[in-house]
């Protein structure tokens, strides 16, 4: 308790810190959970630090929907895109044959486009080159020959429009062995063997590293894929020079440079940062200062983040929870109805509880405390009502012979009883959202989650173990801190054998 | 001062208790007697609150137990039960004052009366300290009585209080809780399945089958008068087997 309390009020003086120059203008940068728009999104902190503004990078944010949604509702101001992802999936439903259609649509929404950037960074099957030799695949429509192979696609590739289901449906693919996972992941797996044929953007870093063949759409299934950015249209009074450099970016990035960009990351492990500051120093002769935090820095901002999370999300969930679970074991219909709501909140996906309380919360920590708070009622409130139930008739009836009211009961004699199961409960609670609340980096929630997911994006283990590895310390801890708990909270009547 | 008029009940089709009179005049000792599942502690339970009769009235003192007035009216009765009852999380000396702490009493007035009743159940001193699972059988059953008996309630209800003891002890106890009973003077109500515990309490034995109260009366009523056979054969039951070891020895 008081480590939350001592979390909080370090997150409230930092908030105060940041808000000391308010004649500044507040950009807020997003991008996506891979290098690529990461990069992109850094050239735009650069150029808008350049401007004088005040910048912010929610960086690898989990989906489409996440950023276009957090950017509609105006927590983000700008965020790089493609066209095909645009026309395809952010306004799904509508015909938009060229960019003059999309900016058409996209001004629905406030939403302006600068770019294309000079890319195309378009979706691509591919596969290692030894194998489709052996079997004889250049094209997409070879693999209709070849019924057995398994393939490895990244989520959002396996539900998209232009995506397997309908490329599958063009080619007439009948590969039934088709897997989705997160598509850094693609790449070991194409190069252990379990995949076979995998989906690609035509400027990974990877294609030339893996030695990989991109098959020929020969039937031109793919859209194009224009690099772009987004932002909103209220950025042209508050930043205008912002919104000039914006547009001065279209056509200077070619391919090759962002895939030369794209290798320094992932290949060369310089930092995103810098690669989008000599871009920019290239590009525009600007200077721009790079700040550098040290492993330590970041380790120390990541478990303020992640116990804060954690904390507060426990917290409130306990404040719920205690009484909804005294309620479940008073009234027979009452429990049945919270345990079973409690139940069915455990089930939902984090993920996709996430984005539904985006539109609500917006991003950040917000829905990602929701989240860990609602999916820690099931544990505390599952053991308040075992610890109230399990307490023996006798005992109920002592109390209630003595004389004493309901609430004095339940105050005096049976949480004190339920202590132990309640503080397991909680307990319970707190290991699963140190685990949980990593995912809350989808979100730019930060916390553990931001270095893990960096070092999938990566492929690098230092990052990911630099996330995970204080993740699992925190678990340990808060196991140990609650069984020392238990033995200042718990009744020391309950922790003794009989003697008899 | 505790009246019982056509009080019953039932759960769903079994009847526990057919519609029953009892009364205790004030200062007396009634003893409910019967085999198990007779119906002697749904009675008691009525008698205190813890279970609605389905038909009838109980009168405590002139008062219906019912509504708000139970809470109040529970505060004038004390109830042990044959395990004690005692709340785990809680010393000796906090179970047996957690009613009159609830209730606002002063530290002087409190130790004051837990010091009489350490004396009145012979409570060895040191055991006031320790948690119902550090207390033997005998003396858990001494701390349920103490807590009992905190508020000076006017009527004791004791549920088969030395059913779980063994021989000795009971024995003991049984010595002592009739010196209590003489002492103090209270209207007691007793449930046990022993019929020389019950001759021993009692001014009045109720013998209970199967819901209902079979003959009324002091224990030579019921060895010389029987209402019926269960009466002569559930009192043989209990006298028998030592009698007749003690006929094969002499």
């Amino acid at each position: 308790m008081k480590t939350a309390a001592f979390c909080v009020l370090t997150l409230a003086a930092a908030g105060i810190a940041s808000a000391q120059t308010p004649e500044a203008v507040q950009i807020r940068v997003g991008s996506k959970l891979f290098t690529e728009s990461v990069i992109l999104g850094e050239i735009v902190v650069h150029l808008a630090r350049q401007q004088g503004a005040v910048v912010e990078h929610r960086d690898q944010l989990g989906g489409t929907q996440v950023l276009w949604k957090a950017l509609i509702s105006g927590e983000l101001d700008v965020y790089p895109d493609y066209t095909g992802t645009i026309a395809e999936e952010t306004l799904a439903g509508l015909d938009l044959p060229d960019d003059d259609a999309i900016r058409e649509a996209l001004a629905e929404y406030s939403v302006l486009m600068a770019g294309p950037l000079g890319f195309n960074n378009t979706y691509a099957i591919g596969m290692q080159k030894d194998v489709a030799a052996e079997l004889g695949i250049t094209k997409i429509s070879d693999l209709r020959k070849h019924p057995d192979l398994a393939f490895g696609f990244g989520t959002e590739f396996m539900e998209r429009e232009d995506g397997w289901p309908n490329l599958s449906a063009a080619y007439k693919l009948t590969q039934a062995n088709v897997r989705g996972m997160e598509h850094e992941l693609t790449y070991r797996g194409l190069d252990s063997g379990a995949i076979q044929a995998m989906d690609l953007y035509s400027t990974d870093a990877e294609i030339g590293y893996y030695d990989l063949l991109v098959l020929d759409d020969d039937l031109t299934f793919f859209p194009k894929y224009n690099a772009v950015y987004l932002y909103r249209a209220d950025l042209a009074e508050r930043a205008p020079g912002l919104v000039q450099d914006l547009h001065r970016l279209e056509g200077r990035i070619p391919e090759s440079t962002m895939i030369a960009m794209n290798g320094q990351s992932k290949l060369e492990q310089v930092p995103d940062t810098v690669v989008a500051a000599r871009f920019v120093q290239e590009t525009f002769g600007i200077e721009t200062s790079v700040k550098t935090e040290t492993r330590f820095d970041r380790l120390l901002k990541h478990t303020r983040e992640h116990l804060f999370l954690v904390s507060l999300s426990v917290i409130a969930a306990v404040c719920l929870a205690v009484p909804l679970g005294v309620l479940a074991a008073k009234s027979r219909l009452a429990g049945q109805a919270i345990l079973s709501t409690v139940g069915i909140l455990q089930t939902i996906p984090s993920l996709a509880l996430f984005v539904v309380l985006i539109p609500l919360l917006g991003i950040g920590p917000a829905p990602a405390i929701c989240a860990l708070f609602l999916y820690s009622l099931l544990p505390i409130v599952r053991n308040t009502y075992t610890g109230l139930h399990d307490i023996p008739p006798q005992i109920h009836e002592s109390a209630e012979a003595l004389g004493l009211p309901a609430a004095a009961r339940v105050r005096l004699i049976e949480l004190p009883l339920a202590s132990r199961s309640i503080l397991a409960g909680i307990k319970t609670a707190v290991v699963i959202n140190v685990g949980t609340a990593t995912l809350g980096g989808f979100i730019g929630a930060g916390g553990y989650g931001q270095p893990i997911f960096k070092g999938i994006r990566l492929d690098r283990t230092d990052f990911l173990l630099e996330g995970a590895i204080p993740a699992a310390v925190m678990a340990l801890l808060a196991q140990g801190v609650f069984e020392l708990a238990e033995r200042r909270l718990v009744p020391r009547g309950l922790r003794l054998k009989p003697s008899a | 001062m505790l009246r019982l008029s056509g009080v019953s009940k039932s759960y769903g089709k079994q009847t526990v208790l057919h519609p029953t009179d009892l009364s205790a005049d004030a200062g007396t000792t009634r003893v409910l007697i019967g085999p198990s599942g007779c119906g002697k502690s749904t009675l008691l339970r009525l008698i205190i609150g813890l279970i609605v009769p389905d038909t009838g009235t109980v009168l405590f003192e002139d008062q219906q137990m019912t509504g708000d007035k139970v809470v109040e009216l529970r505060r004038r009765m004390g109830y042990v039960i044959q395990d004690g009852g005692l709340f785990p999380h809680l010393t000796a000396e906090r179970n047996a004052t957690l009613m009159a702490r609830y209730l606002g009493w002063d530290e002087n007035r409190v130790s004051k009366r837990l010091s009489e009743l350490t004396d009145l159940t012979h409570l060895p001193a040191d055991s006031l300290s320790r948690y119902p699972a550090q207390l033997s059988g005998g003396q858990q059953q001494r701390v349920s009585l103490m807590r009992a008996l905190m508020l000076d309630p006017e009527l004791l209800l004791l549920d088969e209080p030395l059913g779980a003891l063994d021989p000795m002890i009971r024995a003991e106890l049984q010595s002592d809780l009739r010196e209590i009973f003489q002492s103090l003077g209270k209207t007691v109500v007793m449930v046990t399945h022993d019929i020389g515990e019950a001759a021993y309490f009692a001014d009045n034995i109720d013998l209970m089958r199967g819901g209902r109260i079979v003959q009324s009366g002091t224990l030579a009523e019921l060895v010389h008068q029987p209402a019926d056979d269960f009466v002569t054969s559930f009192i043989n039951a209990q006298r028998s087997p030592l009698e007749s070891a003690l006929g094969d020895v002499s």
